[in-house]
């Protein structure tokens, strides 16, 4: 019944006051029944205080009921709980379901949007949606047509519609909404079209739009404070977003920022990175690209930038700095700090201060990382902060129309969107991987609005002498930039991780499994293979005093394109080629939800 | 030559999975090299078609076209042509579809429910190197060339570059 008072409350405030909306969400997150944004809670830390499935049982899970979505491309995301209801979305054409908890998740209502298909060849990789996001009553979903809707919760009516962006210019989206105090913030997709990467605020009761900073362009464009806004401590200056292109290269310049964001209400802040600079030729736009490729701390209400930092300089390999700012606080040197904690592209897991932007921590997360040798971390050198680039697999160096082979990791990244957890008990990161590694060629292309600009051609197969999977499911120390434990995965681990406090870590595999391995150990503890490939996020939450576990299988993304046919290594003549695992040969195509609950 | 440079494709084809069709299965018109002209080749109706020599090397359009493939069509298409989980294996279109309708497809796209195939007509980095992305499947789809990319290339001829130049802009 507690379930249920905290929904109609929910209710009442928002028919009361705007400025309790935010109110809302935070009980319900802070609700361990209930499952109330897609990345757990305004940290990212996507862990959950549940532990009646625990690693003492967690062998004995079954399956308690489970719901197809009628749709087979990419699911990515997870659905979410509120009160005793549970949101499930789709890949385009964004079909949101709403299921009723106490009654065998019959389907209260369903909105299906009106989208033209001409939007989805305008999306790089699969037309994935990585989830609805709930408060004040409402259900946020943003289309792949990037219109903003927000839902009545009750009756899935629409209360308001915001057009974020033009898809005949390449601008759709993927990502799920951050809901906070009176705002809906929201990214953009398209880097591969050469699209200028930007973040908006909308009225959460009204839809209207509150501010837009873009990822690069003039000061008042980027909301960028020339002496308050800072770059590992130093104030950016005057057009910062502008000073590091060439010409006007910088309006087709990409940063979209299709990640996930994370906030800290206490600092008013909050947190995301944007993606690579268009084009993936780094000849046709030389600089340091500022501000692709870089993690941003953006004051909630007016959008300004608190502070900067570009982890990849003048991109060359595709390492969009999209993933989530996982937030924390731990103890370092004795003392306890505010952290955040990425897991970037290009290798390496990087520990901030979240307060004042500083580094430090930048270690790699998967030991093939080849293209640097690692961060300067020494505040007086000229190249703080900056990775130093090997040439051997520098592409710009390098040069257009040459061929660089061996660079670890792929395009795809060590890590791409699929969302890390964190346990405040073990303070432990657990990290879905990819251990992929690429050849890369840049050459000239011209750009044309709408179509896709990329400039590159290149080549994946898994990293050469290791185990022979792409991917690794890892435990990360982010205090002394360790790995603790890792586990081979024959296919990259494309699903976000949950953590619980019954000592168990779950995440799913391409093949379709949902698997629940010991926190402390990674100890495999529970498999299940699902219908379909997993590249959703693992949730839970509890009805009628039960722990339920969710898992979105649908095979698809990035993972359904490089991976179906099975990847081949040029570089290894002819007798290799075939020799890798197809995707294609363990799972096909299919949208289905699966809930696991402990036998009664 | 050119049936001596098939034998050597068939060979090499030997052992991978059949989901490109065998050249022995297609007729020869379609692909062997009837003429050639500043390193670019065409079959006896005229069509552009690929050339690989017997120690492997390509000419450049089927090494283009690898190229071009894998920056803008590999993203729903697959690599090598070889499908994705919603999108076909191009490898067989070109000899499916033919010449004139493969460019008719590419230029206005088509649709089929949500399956959409974009237009690529205004997008010079695809329009410029139509014939390049068309050899370089048809080859992939009669496995004359392997998967992955072409270890050897002819020199890009001074024609196709001038071409290039002018279609850039």
């Amino acid at each position: 019944m507690k379930k249920l008072k905290l929904f109609t409350s929910g209710i009442a405030l928002c028919a009361a006051s705007m400025a309790f909306a935010n109110d809302d969400l935070i009980a319900q997150m802070d609700d361990p029944g209930q499952w109330a944004i897609q990345t757990g809670d305004y940290k990212n830390q996507r862990f959950s205080q549940l532990d009646q499935i625990n690693a003492e049982n967690v062998g004995d899970l079954q399956v308690a009921w489970t719901f197809s979505t009628g749709v087979l491309r990419g699911h990515e995301g997870s659905p979410l709980v509120i009160g005793d209801v549970m949101y499930v979305h789709t890949p385009f054409p964004n079909i949101v379901y709403a299921l009723d908890l106490k009654n065998e998740g019959k389907i209260i209502w369903k909105y299906e949007p009106k989208q033209d298909p001409d939007v989805i060849p305008v999306m790089c990789c699969d037309t994935v949606n990585r989830g609805v996001a709930y408060a004040d009553g409402k259900i946020f979903l943003h289309q792949a047509d990037t219109k903003v809707v927000a839902l009545n919760a009750e009756t899935g009516a629409v209360e308001w519609e915001a057009q974020n962006g033009d898809p005949a210019i390449g601008e759709t989206n993927t990502a799920t909404v951050l809901p906070i105090k009176d705002k809906v913030i929201v990214g953009i997709s398209g880097g591969e079209f050469g699209v200028r990467g930007h973040t908006t605020a909308y009225d959460m009761a009204t839809g209207e739009q509150v501010w837009r900073a873009y990822s690069m362009g003039p000061d008042s464009d980027i909301l960028a404070d020339p002496e308050k806004t800072t770059h590992l401590g130093q104030p950016v200056g005057a057009d910062s977003g502008t000073n590091t292109w060439e010409g006007d290269q910088w309006m087709i310049g990409g940063g979209t920022t299709w990640g996930w964001y994370s906030a800290d209400l206490d600092e008013n802040l909050f947190y995301y990175g944007t993606g690579n600079p268009s084009t993936w030729n780094p000849a046709q736009r030389p600089g340091d690209n500022r501000w692709s490729m870089t993690v941003m701390a953006r004051d909630i209400d007016t959008g300004m930038a608190k502070w900067f930092y570009q982890m990849t300089p003048h991109d060359e390999w595709d390492y969009d700095g999209v993933n989530e700012m996982i937030l924390s606080e731990q103890e370092i040197d004795g003392t306890e700090r505010k952290l955040l904690t990425h897991f970037d592209r290009n290798g390496l897991a990087y520990t901030m201060d979240r307060v004042s932007g500083e580094l430090l921590v930048a270690e790699k997360f998967d030991p093939v990382v080849n293209w640097t040798t690692g961060v300067d971390m020494d505040p007086a050198s000229d190249t703080y902060g900056r990775p130093a680039v090997v040439a051997q697999y520098s592409t710009a160096q390098n040069g257009e129309d040459v061929n660089t082979t061996g660079v670890c990791p792929a395009a795809l990244g060590t890590k791409d969107q699929q969302p890390a957890a964190y346990s405040p008990e073990t303070q432990m990161f657990y990290v879905p991987t990819n251990h992929v590694c690429m050849d890369y060629e840049p050459f000239r292309v011209s750009y044309t609005a709408g179509q896709p600009y990329v400039g590159a051609t290149l080549s994946m197969y898994p990293a050469p002498d290791s185990h022979g999977g792409m991917g690794n499911f890892i435990a990360w120390d982010n205090i002394n930039g360790e790995i603790k434990w890792s586990i081979p995965e024959k296919f990259s681990v494309w699903s976000g991780a949950l953590a619980t406090a019954g000592d168990i870590v779950f995440y799913g595999t391409l093949e379709g499994h949902l698997k629940a391995v010991h926190a402390e150990t990674g100890e495999e503890l529970y498999r299940f293979k699902t219908p379909s490939g997993i590249i959703g996020n693992v949730m839970t939450y509890t009805s009628d005093g039960r722990q339920y576990v969710g898992i979105l299988s649908g095979v698809g993304g990035w993972a359904g394109i490089g991976l179906a046919a099975g990847l081949t290594n040029p570089n290894d003549g002819l007798g290799a080629v075939g020799g890798y695992a197809a995707l294609s040969d363990y799972t096909a195509l299919g949208g289905q939800l699966t809930v696991f609950a402990l036998p009664n | 030559m050119n049936i001596k440079h098939c034998t050597i494709a068939l060979g090499l084809a030997v052992g991978l999975p059949m989901t490109a069709l065998a050249e022995s299965q297609v007729d020869p018109a379609i692909y062997e090299v009837a003429e050639s002209e500043d390193g670019r080749h065409y079959t006896e109706d005229g069509t552009p078609t690929f050339n690989i020599a017997e120690d492997g090397t390509v000419d450049w359009l089927t090494f283009s076209g690898f190229r071009r493939y894998h920056a803008e069509c590999h993203v729903c298409h697959g690599p090598d042509g070889e499908g994705s989980t919603y999108a076909p294996a191009v490898k067989n279109s070109a000899i499916d579809l033919g010449y004139d309708q493969f460019f008719e497809v590419v230029v206005n796209g088509r649709e089929n429910g949500n399956s959409v195939m974009p237009h690529f007509g205004d997008n010079r980095n695809v329009m410029c190197y139509l014939d390049d992305i068309y050899v370089y499947l048809k080859a992939r789809g009669l496995d004359a060339v392997p998967r992955g990319r072409p270890a050897k290339k002819e020199a890009k001829s001074d024609v196709i570059r001038e071409d290039e130049d002018a279609c850039m802009g």
